[in-house]
């Protein structure tokens, strides 16, 4: 049976991977989660400098999901490398490194540093944060710019780039194809969808930031077709996520055309989810005869 | 930090909206040190998610106890749960108290309500008894004064509405007990938020070490979210650390509370 699957020429042992920014720079789960298991390991947000963050209250829960706006708080590229690279460079699995910036330039920068590190699995480009004022989704929800921000990243490292997409667009097949026409290897559906909760005693946003990114079980659905839609749209391949839970609800996504997928949410609630999805995706495999799970990518079969 | 399914022994009512929940749990109970806390995923809540964080009360072999107030949808429901029932449970969490050295400071213990419970393994595993100072709104806020007394230590209550005990705020009290004698003590504190500020205000008045136990909203409980972050004094500055991590107890003098307003 084979679980592998390629993400430009990156190969993970499956297709098993968890959301920025829901899984810390790993080590935090270290004590509760065999990370060796994983497809790779995805580590938060980070832009050259550090960064403090948005005020309290961050995330506020709402009906199978969970709004947040944390405002990716993270201790920029030197401090990255001095207190996690140690521990994550020791890892059997490639580590994902999410990164972002407030001007194309910074993008090139922080991903000409990660090259300079070696060791480096790949890049997720964060174009679409929908919680900060500059950088983040601006950049996502504007062809031109997401393919200036692609194009310069790509001249700057030859480490696989994946481009993480906002699902805040009309139609998400030209950002698609936009990022595919500027080198991106790879792309990921989709980050947290903008939203808001209002406290009606107090008639305040529940958020110090207003809205924030809207992510849990309660999204599944959106990015289920936006991966769908992706898929046709483009060639290269496809991580998808959107609050998966099960090895059923990650059959779902590959079935839509994606050909890994990332844990994201679940994390916070269940730390064992990753684990137990790998492990459901060989049952079904096995009890459907199936021998490669590339298999299933793109097969939802819709009409005769 | 251990993950594992947990089942319920006992989870009885208290006084009012209060509960007591004592739960099989081998793998963490004998890890806790005083202050630390455990996230729980209330199995029966389908569509609110995140796992709830309760201080630790009590420690006995392979039981852990906490006591908790029905505030919300996840406690309701964790109310209704009876023995033999599971949840599962990440703990021991968090940078709980230091306990006293032997002949050390004598501590002054601090709670508002529920917060008692978070102070309880201190009292426990102190070598110098001192004085529980307990507050709360009304009788029923008052818990686990017995426990405290068995364990030889003075317990001394107030009341807003004067029902039980003295009447005024627990900070009345405490600063009556200062004002007698302040040096040589070190303040330990869990309740509301104005309560802790009240107790960390007083401290720094009276030069005395305090160690405050937050309660912020959590998401993760392990670090990773970044819900549960407040302002701590860093270099010349301010950072936002993690309750969940490098709390829930701070040293009072590094709170930065007007810093992110």
């Amino acid at each position: 049976m084979n679980l592998r699957v390629k993400i430009g020429n990156l190969t993970l042992q499956n297709p098993v991977t968890v959301a920025s920014g829901t899984f810390g720079y790993g080590v935090e789960y270290s004590q509760l989660v065999d990370l060796n298991q994983l497809g790779a390991v995805v580590v938060k947000g980070i832009r050259l400098g550090p960064v403090r963050g948005n005020p309290t209250p961050r995330t506020v829960e709402v009906a199978s999901g969970l709004i947040n706006a944390i405002g990716l708080q993270g201790p920029g590229v030197d401090g990255f490398i001095r207190k996690y690279w140690p521990f994550l460079k020791r890892l059997k699995v490639p580590t994902i490194i999410n990164i972002w910036g407030t001007t194309v330039e910074e993008y090139a920068e922080v991903a000409r540093r990660f090259d300079a590190l070696g060791g480096v699995g790949a890049l997720e480009l964060n174009v679409s944060c929908p919680n900060i004022k500059e950088g983040g989704a601006q950049f996502g929800t504007d062809v031109k710019l997401l393919s200036q921000v692609v194009t310069a990243c790509r001249k700057a490292t030859k480490l696989p780039l994946i481009t993480k997409m906002s699902p805040n667009v009309v139609s998400i097949a030209p950002y698609a194809q936009a990022a595919e026409a500027a080198g991106s290897d790879a792309l990921s559906i989709m980050n947290s969808f903008p939203a808001m909760a209002i406290d009606i005693e107090t008639r305040q946003p529940r958020l110090a930031n207003v809205t924030g990114g809207l992510t849990g079980p309660c999204i599944k659905p959106i990015a289920i077709k936006l991966v769908w839609e992706a898929a046709k749209a483009v060639k290269i391949p496809i991580i998808g996520m959107g609050g998966i839970q099960s090895a059923a609800d990650a059959i779902e996504f590959i079935l839509a055309g994606a050909t890994a997928i990332a844990v994201g949410t679940a994390n916070f609630y269940e730390p064992q989810t990753a684990l137990q999805v790998i492990e459901g995706l060989r049952q079904y495999l096995q009890e459907n005869r199936i021998q490669d799970i590339r298999q299933l990518i793109g097969r939802v079969q819709i009409g005769n | 930090m251990v993950e594992q399914m947990v089942q319920i022994v006992s989870n009885e009512r208290d006084t009012d909206l209060y509960f007591r929940l004592v739960a099989r749990a081998p793998q963490i109970a004998p890890l806790v040190q005083p202050g630390q806390f455990a996230h729980v995923r209330i199995l029966p809540l389908k569509h609110a998610l995140l796992r709830r964080p309760f201080s630790i009360f009590q420690v006995s072999g392979d039981t852990l106890s906490i006591l908790y107030k029905t505030i919300g949808e996840g406690t309701e429901v964790l109310s209704r749960m009876g023995p033999g029932e599971e949840l599962s449970m990440i703990g021991p969490l968090g940078h709980g108290f230091t306990v006293p050295q032997p002949g050390g400071e004598v501590p002054l213990l601090v709670a508002g309500g529920y917060g008692m419970a978070a102070l309880y393994l201190l009292a426990q595993r102190s070598p110098q008894k001192g004085i529980a100072f307990v507050g709360g709104r009304r009788r029923v806020d008052i818990l686990c004064q017995e426990e405290f007394r068995a364990l030889g230590w003075e317990v001394r209550v107030t009341t807003e509405d004067g029902s039980h005990g003295e009447k005024g705020l627990v900070t009345q009290a405490l600063l009556a007990a200062l004002r007698v004698g302040a040096p040589g003590r070190k303040l330990f504190a869990c309740g509301p938020t104005p309560m802790l500020k009240a107790v960390g205000q007083l401290a720094a008045e009276l030069n005395l070490p305090a160690e405050l136990s937050l309660d912020e909203h959590m998401g993760c409980g392990v670090g990773v979210c970044l819900t549960c972050v407040v302002p701590i004094k860093a270099g010349d500055g301010w950072e936002y650390q993690r309750t969940c991590t490098e709390g829930p107890v701070f040293d009072s003098r590094q709170i930065a509370w007007e810093a992110a307003k």
